[in-house]
């Protein structure tokens, strides 16, 4: 029994950890992003509240709690009020396949630095994605406006399109592994990042990523200068935050899969294993943060196109060529 | 796809494209921004700026104010209101006047119609407030001590309270026409 | 009852409430959410039973890609008020046959004997013996589907090159 509750405590430290980690980051990201928006339109950014403006998710906080909760007349009030929370919950819940270092001997017992290694750890992340998006698809519809709906409609086939090649994309990184855990497919790459076999399932994958966080040039759901803000056009105050929180909280977590994928983890030299992986996941967020500052946006049927005509192909040949040159050596 | 460009040349060029914004985005990176700190570099404001709306005094101290609602009739978000009143001697003034700084768009119409170059709006922008109530402004806090933009203007010199003046006294008024005579 | 018993037949009792509610719905988007929850809890029903791949799989495929695109349709096709219902004995009477049927056979079955003996407990199949399961016996019929699937996406091709607009006087960009 004292082994079972030393296991739980255990597991509440960890997660106590992960969410720690990912909310703060999740905060001080949209910090990093509005300074560096700023530093490339010729702007300062947000430099007020604290020093160097670092107070200022704070600040942002405390007024987005205070702000009036407005439920639109005519909204389906149940929908209206519950989808923002499916956004951050279901990128949370992916955080918890995440493990983020080797395993550690305290008091003699091996614990694995990951709150559950699933073995189909890679699908389940899919799986919650794909799911993500009922949140946009809901919210649009239950705000009963017509720019959330239009907002709504577009995220929804955004989703579509994004979905195939984003699977794909992981194929050959699966099969490289041989596993589905992320656990393994780290330890897979002890020696190589999957990166150097396999840069274009990268870079298919960075662009699926793109499209999946709905972010410029693919924010076709909240396009502000046609739909306003999109499917969360008529939400105001927390539950607004909440979509916000989890599109950031996204946006770490797709560089932290990155990184797990295709960076190595937390293997490098010098630094602690903790260290790496947070210095890897960074890598992703400040590449998206940069291709909104310089790229415009595109149509939906552009995007359409990008995914189904040269991503979804592109990964087949990939995953071809992948099990062609795995075959031959055998 | 252009059809006189080879696919080459347009395959570059489009690469070109969405590469450079890059550079240029990462270039700008290390560049000083161009913003001006406002709280502590404020710009000067062009003379007629318009902001927050105070009510004049003439030169000899008197409220200005007749309160003949032009304005209240002219502003297009109906933000003033007033009670008007008449002093022993003939003259009218505000009972109340009341501007809700919430609502007022800052147009400047009040400004231009009203007869008595009482009400005029200033260069000062500064009024934010916790709540919108305080927005709302009384006759004792829109009222300021001096003529504002023009300073030696005083409408009782021109118009108004006929009666305690002699024909023809008022500033700019011709003499008054003879009725008993044809002759010019 | 164990722990594993417990939380099966709550499960069992998410799934029949959600998936009843998504049947009695008037507003289609209900009852798309109503599905959605019963899927989950089917999924986690899947992976209760040790089977976490289809678990996973339960919630990517008809829960996350296929009530997703109905939700898509429906959304698309406009928010009508919904009509009044029209309550006449003929239309439940299929159903209702149905249900009776449905409900008589499940209860031959809790009631019939050998059932009554197969422990709930956790058990845990791998995605790859499931997939050498699948490619050891079902080999042909994953491939056909493979094909289907490549006839599919080889469609959808040549569907967007179809409706590409053909360049006319009015398309066309203006030459310097
Ligand atoms: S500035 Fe315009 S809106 Fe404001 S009080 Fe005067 S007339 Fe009304
Ligand atoms: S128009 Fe001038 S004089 Fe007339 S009520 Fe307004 S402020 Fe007073």
């Amino acid at each position: 029994m004292t082994m079972w509750f030393a296991g739980f405590a255990v597991l509440l430290v960890k997660m106590a950890l992960v969410l720690g980690v990912a909310l703060t980051g999740a905060a001080y990201l949209v910090l990093v992003e509005r300074k560096l928006l700023g530093r490339m339109q010729l702007r300062y950014g947000p430099n007020r509240v604290g020093p160097f403006g670092l107070l200022q998710p704070l600040a942002d906080g405390v007024k987005m709690i205070l702000k009036e909760d407005l439920v639109p007349q005519g909204a389906d009030r149940f929908l209206f009020m519950m989808v923002p929370a499916v956004l951050p919950l279901t990128t949370l819940l992916a955080f918890a396949v995440v493990p983020f270092g080797t395993e550690l001997t305290i008091m003699g017992q091996q614990v694995p630095m990951v709150i559950t290694d699933l073995d189909v750890g890679v699908l389940f992340v899919l799986s919650l994605s794909s799911v993500g998006v009922y949140s946009l698809a809901l919210g649009g519809w239950a705000s009963n406006s017509k720019y959330s709906l239009l907002g709504a409609v577009r995220g929804v086939g955004q989703m579509i399109s994004y979905e195939l090649p984003l699977g794909l994309s992981l194929v050959p990184v699966i099969m490289l592994a041989g596993s589905m855990s992320l656990v393994d497919i780290v330890n897979a790459q002890a020696d190589m990042p999957f990166i150097v076999y396999q840069p274009v399932a990268y870079v298919l994958f960075v662009l699926s990523a793109l499209v999946e966080v709905k972010r410029t040039p693919f924010d076709l759901a909240e396009a502000e200068n046609e739909l306003q803000a999109g499917f969360h056009m008529e939400y105001s105050g927390m539950r607004f935050a909440l979509f916000f929180l989890g599109e950031y909280l996204n946006m770490i977590f797709l560089g932290a899969f990155a990184a797990l994928l295709f960076l190595g983890g937390w293997h490098g030299p010098v630094l602690p294993p903790f260290a790496w992986l947070l210095i890897k996941t960074a890598i992703m967020p400040i590449l998206l943060i940069w291709i909104r500052a310089s790229l415009p946006r595109l149509r939906p049927d552009q995007m359409m196109r990008l995914c189904w005509v040269w991503l979804a192909p592109l990964a087949l040949l990939n995953i071809l060529a992948t099990g062609a040159v795995m075959l031959l050596k055998g | 796809m252009d059809e006189r460009k080879g696919i080459i040349t347009s395959a570059a060029e489009g690469t070109r494209g969405i590469l450079e914004p890059f550079w240029v985005t990462l270039r700008q990176l290390f560049h000083k921004p161009i913003t001006e700190e406002y709280p502590e570099f404020k710009r000067a404001l062009p003379e007629r700026a318009r902001g927050r709306i105070v009510l004049t005094r003439s030169p000899d101290g008197e409220e200005r104010c007749v309160a003949c609602q032009l304005c209240s009739a002219v502003c297009p978000v109906s933000c003033i209101s007033m009670q008007s009143a008449v002093r022993e001697d003939g003259r009218r003034y505000a009972g109340w006047f009341r501007i809700n700084f919430g609502r007022c768009i800052f147009c400047g119409l009040c400004e231009e119609a009203c007869p008595t170059l009482a009400i005029q709006l200033t260069n000062d922008f500064e009024m934010s407030a916790d709540d919108p109530m305080q927005l709302v402004h009384e006759k004792d806090t829109l009222t300021v001590d001096h003529g504002g933009r023009h300073p030696d203007y005083d409408f009782y010199r021109h118009a108004g309270v006929a009666v305690r003046r002699e024909p023809g006294s008022h500033e700019d008024e011709d003499a008054p026409v003879n009725p008993k005579s044809n002759f010019p | 009852m164990s722990l594993t018993q417990a939380l099966f037949y709550l499960l069992a009792g998410v799934i029949t409430l959600s998936t009843g509610m998504a049947v009695t719905r008037k507003q289609p988007v209900h009852a798309v959410v109503y599905l959605v929850v019963s899927f989950f809890a089917t999924a986690v029903l899947f992976a209760l039973l040790g089977a976490p791949l289809v678990a996973v799989l339960q919630i990517m495929i008809p829960a996350g890609a296929v009530m997703v695109l109905f939700l898509f349709i429906i959304i698309l096709l406009g928010r009508e008020a919904p009509k009044p219902r029209d309550d006449s004995a003929m239309r439940w009477a299929l159903p209702g046959i149905l249900a009776i049927i449905t409900v008589a056979a499940g209860l031959m079955l809790i009631a019939s004997p050998q059932h009554q003996t197969i422990p709930l407990a956790m058990a845990k199949a791998s995605a790859r013996e499931l997939g050498t399961y699948l490619y050891r016996h079902y080999w042909p019929a994953v491939e056909g589907i493979s094909v289907l699937f490549f006839v599919a996406l080889a469609g959808a091709m040549f569907l967007v090159r179809e409706f590409k607009p053909k360049p006319d006087a009015q398309n066309e960009e203006p030459k310097p």
